[in-house]
């Protein structure tokens, strides 16, 4: 996992955060046991305290649970996974719309650029003529 | 449990005064920035810390002791300068730490040195400024302590360097332990930190936790420090 963090937020929402994004990811599957807090902490270089904090924070989310000795693992619920995903996209979309409100574009000029943008992803999927 | 208490610590150096009633507690666990800009007596409180000073006034205890031979044997302590004999070779620094610290993890010591790439024939003579850094720091951090006191851990080093520092910092230290950092490079160590205290002229004018700080400023602390002593 790559880990990055931004100046302005408190250390461990971003840590909550890019966990989230690994578990919907795949980068930490589903019932897959978790690294220790410390070699997590060591990975992202961060405060074992902070990590810890994170990990307290996710699993009273119920995206991770505690086993008493063999440590912590990720969810199975598929339900609960799927919700996960849905938030961080809903957050990045409020983000994209204030950002569109800010630059006074209409609706139906937001709308058309994503349409564009669709436009131009399924042109570069598609295979080039032989 | 408070590991390092000072109480209206004061210490002048002939008329200077380097320390103005300063009063402060570092818990067990935790992870402390000492930070302030030069000459704001970061220094001058970790040798009270150790009892290379004494206080004019006030009290300084470490794991509720006096500064003496009983905190000697709880307190870590990296120095601002170098200290090893340049004539010594690792593995002589590492009987030389076995002989002194009952508390002293030689395997672990020789484990990092191994990863590093360090022949341990080599003397410290022979090394760069990054690599003595280095080697100290793995002698400090390889005691079980209750209490380490790195004065400046990564001035003077590479980015590069900072980093493998850090992360010896952090997955060395015994979690039962207090880790107090001084430094001014601020945004490098800011992520390791839970708490930092400001210093400025030789008071303490804040303590607070990194995260507290972010969220209720919206700022980091090196942005906050760049804030606070603006010249």
């Amino acid at each position: 996992m790559k880990w990055s963090f931004a100046n302005d937020l408190p250390i461990y929402t971003q840590l909550i955060d890019q966990i989230k994004v690994g578990i919907v990811t795949g980068a930490f599957p589903p019932g897959e046991r978790l690294p220790s807090v410390r070699d997590l902490a060591t990975e992202a270089g961060v405060n074992p305290n902070t990590m810890q904090r994170a990990l307290s924070q996710l699993e009273s989310e119920g995206l991770v649970y505690s086993q008493r000795t063999a440590g912590r693992f990720v969810t199975e619920d598929a339900t609960r996974i799927g919700e996960t995903k849905r938030d961080l996209a809903q957050r990045h979309v409020a983000r994209f719309m204030e950002a569109m409100r800010s630059l006074a574009i209409s609706r139906e000029e937001t709308l058309s650029l994503l349409e564009a943008e669709f436009g131009k992803e399924t042109g570069t999927n598609e295979c080039p003529d032989m | 449990m408070n590991v390092l208490t000072c109480k209206t610590l004061s210490k002048k150096y002939g008329k200077t005064p380097a320390l103005s009633g300063v009063s402060l507690n570092v818990e067990s666990g935790h992870i402390v920035g000492l930070l302030g800009p030069n000459g704001s007596g970061k220094t001058t409180l970790i040798k009270l810390a150790n009892g290379l000073l004494t206080p004019d006034d006030g009290t300084i205890t470490v794991c509720g002791m006096l500064p003496g031979k009983g905190s000697h044997a709880q307190v870590s302590y990296l120095p601002e300068r170098a200290v090893l004999p340049e004539w010594m070779s690792v593995t002589q620094i590492l009987d030389y730490y076995a002989d002194f610290y009952a508390d002293f993890n030689r395997d672990a010591a020789q484990e990092m040195i191994h990863h590093l790439g360090i022949d341990l024939k080599q003397r410290i003579r022979q090394m760069s400024k990054g690599t003595r850094e280095k080697v100290q720091l793995i002698m400090v951090m390889s005691r079980q302590a209750k209490l380490y006191l790195l004065d400046e851990p990564i001035g003077g080093v590479d980015p590069a360097t900072r980093d493998y520092i850090l992360n010896t910092i952090i997955s060395n230290y015994n979690p039962e332990a207090a880790v107090v950092i001084s430094t001014h490079l601020i945004a490098d160590v800011e992520k390791i930190l839970d708490d930092v205290i400001f210093l400025d002229r030789g008071c303490v004018v804040l303590e607070s936790s990194v995260d507290e700080i972010r969220e209720t400023r919206g700022v980091s602390v090196d942005a906050l420090f760049r804030e606070v002593f603006k010249c």
